[in-house]
């Protein structure tokens, strides 16, 4: 199980700072995406600690090394999941790379009471959330939507409609407050999408609800800057941060390849919304270093030359850098992590294949909430149908009932079973 | 003729379509440099410009709507939905706006938008991309729906659909996507079937068959494999969905005396009811047998490694078939 690094310090939470400042845009021309003066950092790429007025962050050594081990295991996981799916073992896979610390830090600053919504993409803070990566793997494998419990672990299932999530995120934290669960210790919620769902009408329509009910919500954006071969210049013109003050609640800007920023703005931002200052929109300035998913081909539409600059801005390596720089880590603790690494390598590697797929029955269960005649109906008109040819197979006579005829009808002779598809083999042809 | 995918027929359809009318645009998320996902709109942006061929904004309900406002302009937009999955954000265009316009104007008013919907499933997909809803749009008066089956029915019946002036929902069989076929390239779209009109691509005597989009070809081999049996079925696909070409469909049960209905879209409240409920209506002296009805079960679409389960295969549409001679 991953180990607790964040959430539990509490005494370093800060206030956010005010709104951020009035648009460069008031002149009519957008400001420079990624202008540094925008963006919070706490970690430069090269690994040095600065710091922010606005976000002070203490973090202990061993918090440090917590969230580096976060970081290694989910791109590890990542690592292992195109390699199934390339493999055959998985259909398809959304990787994470280049996101880990956008995820990891606001995935660790959420405490165990807050609850995450995210889209098809939030493994780490699947992770954070201890949810089992191998159900993770279930989903894109094709044998399960999402198979853990939302409520157990404060982590909703996938979104894959793109934008969703936020109106439902938003929703809860107007439940969290009509329960009176804000307050010290109280409950936020935090909503996860990217830089192509700030187009979509739910997305905004969640702001603006967010923002009129004062919902404890926390918006927070990874800007990978593509929505699949589409860049960040086609959804806006200008930074997304910048977007949340004209619905009216504040946006900043962090460094999303840096750990430790988007742990201390999301901390501050959680903070706010359970004190009662309602919304907060995070962009997370980060990079999609692979492909969209494992189906897409990047080199169809960006350039290798911008996936080279993001490399050195590798929101792993400069935590490590710091680590080694600021003696809160040796070489063992490395061989330790990358040995962690390889066994959970191992054990989703072998667990994943070994998955098997689910009883065919089981389609047709927890549609409603309790009995639905054409549901049961058409579930035991399947069932028989695949019993007849389990008979056929065991002994080659006998008519089975029709799959979905009337009831009491003689049973015909079928086809499939005159060509001897015994068994549970099936034709299969002519799909 | 040439050797094309459905894919590329369709590509073919949409780059004639941009060079017979500058009025013609194709819009949608990804169309642009990638092609869209499916890469049907492969070099097309390349070759017409970013002006006509235009990666929109990441909003379904944006791209039917504005789409609506470029038809107002005397445009002819095609917008391409990714996934079946995800044209409800655009319901509302589609439906309250799309659909009723014409009425609304009492005429004066023509939306020529194309909206093309690759549909289905069968590709192991994750959720959202697998859906068949094209009964949500047959049941919307105003909306014309087609699904194709074929290469050189996705080559001529886009160009159709593009120069019709109503809104169409074009509905693309995405599990046959690679599927190869000889396509006339220099085949005349008006000299073509017209797009309302259902096709017999098997004869038979015995049974009619009904299917469209993906069954199309699950029908084929089911009345090949009939055959052996001795039974001898007749495949209809149906190409129109709304309206449904009934000359057709109404003129094989008479003969055959005995109709199944295949779609991949659940059976209840589906087309093969609305399909069933006019047989009965039209054809009630010739019927040996109730219209029988194979499709999706009255689930959502399940995880894909239940989906041979969920979608009708040759083993069911053949068991219907035995069926109908039960009574
Ligand atoms: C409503 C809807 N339309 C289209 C899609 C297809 N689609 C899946 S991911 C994606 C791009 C999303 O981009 P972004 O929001 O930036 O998130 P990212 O994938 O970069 O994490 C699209 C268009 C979808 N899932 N849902
Ligand atoms: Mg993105």
């Amino acid at each position: 199980m991953p180990v607790e690094t964040g959430g539990s310090s509490a005494a370093h939470e800060v206030i956010p700072p005010p709104l951020a400042s009035a648009p460069a845009a008031a002149a009519g021309l957008p400001p420079e995406a990624g202008a540094p003066e925008e963006l919070i950092q706490l970690l430069t790429p090269e690994g040095e600690r600065v710091d922010h007025p606005d976000y002070p962050l203490d973090i202990s050594a061993s918090e440090l090394r917590g969230l580096y081990r976060d970081l290694v295991l989910v791109r590890r996981m990542d690592t292992e999941a195109i390699a199934l799916q390339r493999q055959g073992e998985l259909g398809i896979w959304a990787s994470l790379l280049g996101q880990e610390a956008a995820q990891i830090g606001s995935g660790r600053a959420l405490g165990p009471q807050d609850m995450a919504f995210p889209t098809y993409r939030e493994h780490g803070v699947a992770w954070c959330r201890g949810v089992d990566p191998l159900k993770l793997l279930e989903l894109f494998r094709g044998v399960s939507h999402g198979g853990w419990d939302p409520a157990e672990h404060k982590f909703h299932l996938y979104t894959i409609v793109i934008g969703s999530q936020t109106l439902h995120a938003t929703g809860y934290a107007m439940g969290i407050q009509r329960d009176g669960a804000t307050g010290d210790g109280g409950e936020a919620v935090i909503a996860y999408f990217g830089d192509g769902a700030t187009s979509q009408g739910d997305v905004n329509e969640a702001f603006i609800w967010a923002s009129v009910f004062n919902a404890p919500v926390v918006f927070f954006c990874q800007n990978n800057q593509w929505a699949i071969s589409e860049p960040l210049e086609r959804q806006s013109r200008i930074p997304l941060y910048q977007r949340a003050r004209g619905f009216g609640f504040p946006g900043m800007r962090v460094d999303g390849n840096d750990v430790l920023a988007c742990l201390a703005v999301t901390r501050a931002a959680l903070r706010a919304a359970r004190e009662g200052q309602g919304p907060t929109m995070i962009e997370a300035f980060t990079y999609r270093m692979g492909a969209h998913t494992t189906t897409d081909d990047p080199t169809r539409y960006r350039l290798a030359g911008d996936l080279e600059a993001w490399k050195l801005r590798d929101p792993v390596e400069r935590v490590k850098a710091y680590l080694v720089r600021s003696g809160s880590a040796d070489a063992s603790f490395f061989d330790e992590i990358d040995a962690e690494a390889a066994r959970l390598g191992a054990r989703l590697r072998e667990a994943c294949r070994a998955m098997p797929d689910p009883a065919p029955l089981s389609a047709f269960e927890h549609i409603y909430a309790g009995p639905h005649p054409v549901v049961d109906a058409e579930r035991d008109a399947y069932a028989a149908y695949l019993d007849s040819f389990d008979d056929a197979g065991r002994d080659g006579h006998g008519a089975p009932p029709s799959a979905a005829g009337p009831p009491g009808e003689p049973g015909v002779p079928r086809v499939a079973q005159a060509r001897g598809t015994g068994g549970f083999g099936r034709t299969g042809e002519a799909r | 003729m040439t050797t094309l995918t459905l894919a590329r027929a369709m590509n073919e359809g949409l780059r004639r379509a941009l060079e017979d009318d500058p009025k013609v645009l194709i819009m949608g998320e990804d169309v642009g440099k990638l092609g869209g996902v499916f890469r049907i709109t492969d070099g097309l942006q390349k070759d017409f410009g970013e002006s006509r061929v235009v990666d929109t904004p990441l909003a379904e309900s944006g791209i039917v709507g504005t789409a609506i406002g470029l038809a107002l302009r005397g445009y002819r937009p095609v917008c391409e939905i990714q996934f079946d999955g995800f044209v409800y954000p655009a319901f509302n265009q589609i439906v309250s706006q799309l659909a009723k316009m014409r009425y609304r104007s009492r005429g004066s008013v023509a939306l020529p938008v194309v909206i093309r919907i690759p549909f289905g499933g069968g590709i192991g997909a994750v959720e959202h991309h697998s859906e068949s809803p094209e009964v949500l749009f047959a049941h919307t008066a105003g909306l014309r729906v087609v699904a194709c089956s074929s290469g050189p029915d996705a080559f001529t019946m886009i160009q159709q659909a593009i120069r019709t002036d109503d809104p169409v929902i074009f509905f693309e069989p995405k599990r046959r996507y690679w599927d190869k076929a000889d396509v006339d390239t220099t085949a005349s779209a008006a000299d073509a079937l017209p797009l309302d009109a259902a096709r017999t691509v098997a004869e038979g005597t015995d049974v009619t068959l009904l299917a469209y989009g993906p069954m199309v070809k699950v029908a084929l081999a089911a009345a090949a494999a009939a055959r052996q049996d001795g039974r001898s079925i007749e495949v209809i696909d149906l190409r129109s969905l709304s309206p449904l070409d009934m000359n057709r469909i109404s003129g094989s049960v008479r003969r055959t005396g005995r109709c199944v209905v295949t779609h991949e879209a659940p059976v209840s409240s589906g087309l093969g009811a609305e399909i069933a409920a006019r047989v009965t209506e039209e054809c009630f002296y010739s019927l040996e047998a109730p219209v029988l009805r194979v499709g999706g079960f009255s689930i959502p679409y399940p995880p894909s490694r239940l989906e041979e389960h969920y979608l009708p295969d040759l083993d069911r549409v053949l068991d219907a078939i035995d069926r109908t001679f039960g009574y």
